[in-house]
């Protein structure tokens, strides 16, 4: 284990866990909200470990939404993942299998961005331990922080309105991933048609908006004449 | 708000979406020297997931066309926090201001 590259991963990481933490107090309250326990909130936290689509899952579980669109929304969402598995891939290409099953567990937004960053940087660094300093730092983080907010969840008076932090959170996420005029579009029209299909049967909303949005997006861009983001 | 589905049924949610979810984190990791890239056709999809996804789950909470059940202070909330996330793209900032506001409104006003 090299621990200079560990812990130079834990500090590079800190700042960002600044967001993190509110972040992982409203899922676990978003559990107990949507009428479910403890046991429910750490599963979700350990087996998806994913908290845009944990937060998802969990509002249309509360309103008894089908299976079938809960899956499917959260899976929409997680999609992004697959863009972070082939651009790190390259970099973690010398590793044994077993530890890329590991690695891929803890890919999350924030350890692909800084990792990769770190990585096209000149500073010579162990890629593995860099990774798992991230990694495990915020997934660790995100752990403690659900518990903890499943077990305050029932103690916060509903006036607070705190489950309005939860688009506030995607907000913030949702600025940087406009990158050029069609990302704009397909975030314009997915919004537009999230708010107008709102009250859609199934609670098929989220992901028919998607659709459209996406939709959207990949027609602006060829009307354009398909010019590169990068 | 609270869900009807029994611990069965959530435990195979959450089952189902980790497994999905584990895959899509696993794939171009472990496929690496068989399939390096993603196919140029999957990638102009894929491009514009995070800006739709994101977009259809934040505006229906700041917005309704739904006039009983619009709220005025999430929606100037909504906005301020827009802003706020345009200039810094900070989750923290972004949050403090939306429920700054928010409280603002509803507790002062």
């Amino acid at each position: 284990m090299d621990t200079a590259a560990f812990r130079r991963g834990v500090r590079d990481v800190a700042p960002l866990l600044l967001g993190i933490i509110p972040f992982g107090l409203v899922a676990g309250i978003a559990t107990v909200n949507a009428g479910l326990g403890l046991p429910t909130a750490v599963g979700l936290s350990v087996v998806v470990f994913a908290g845009a689509s944990q937060l998802a899952a969990l509002e249309l579980l509360g309103q008894n939404a089908p299976l079938t669109v809960v899956v499917a929304t959260a899976v929409v969402i997680n999609l992004r993942l697959l863009m972070y598995s082939a651009s790190i891939a390259p970099y973690f290409r010398e590793f044994t299998g077993r530890w890329k099953a590991v690695l891929a567990y803890v890919l999350t937004d924030q350890a692909y961005a800084l990792s990769v960053a770190s990585y096209r940087s000149d500073r010579e660094t162990d890629r593995k331990w860099y990774y798992l300093g991230v990694a495990v730092t915020l997934w660790a983080v995100w752990q403690v922080t659900t518990i903890a907010g499943a077990l305050l969840g029932t103690g916060v008076p509903d006036a607070w309105g705190l489950e309005f932090a939860i688009p506030l959170v995607f907000l913030a996420i949702l600025v940087p991933a406009i990158e050029d005029a069609a990302t704009g579009i397909a975030a314009v029209v997915g919004g537009t048609v999230a708010v107008v299909g709102a009250g859609l049967p199934l609670n098929l909303g989220l992901l028919v908006a998607a659709g459209v949005g996406i939709t959207a997006g990949v027609l602006t861009e060829s009307a354009t004449g398909g010019t590169d983001g990068n | 708000m609270a869900t009807n589905y029994g611990p069965v049924e959530i435990a195979g949610v959450v089952a189902v979406i980790g497994v999905l979810t584990y895959a899509c984190r696993l794939s171009f990791i472990a496929l690496f020297g068989r399939l390096d890239e993603i196919p140029p056709v999957v990638e102009r999809v894929l491009r514009f997931v995070p800006a739709a996804v994101l977009a259809a789950l934040v505006l229906p909470s700041f917005v309704t066309l739904d006039a009983s059940s619009f709220a005025a202070d999430k929606f100037v909330a909504g906005a301020l926090a827009a802003g706020v996330a345009w200039r810094t793209e900070d989750v923290f900032a972004t949050m403090v201001t939306g429920m700054g506001v928010l409280w603002a409104i509803r507790f002062l006003l």
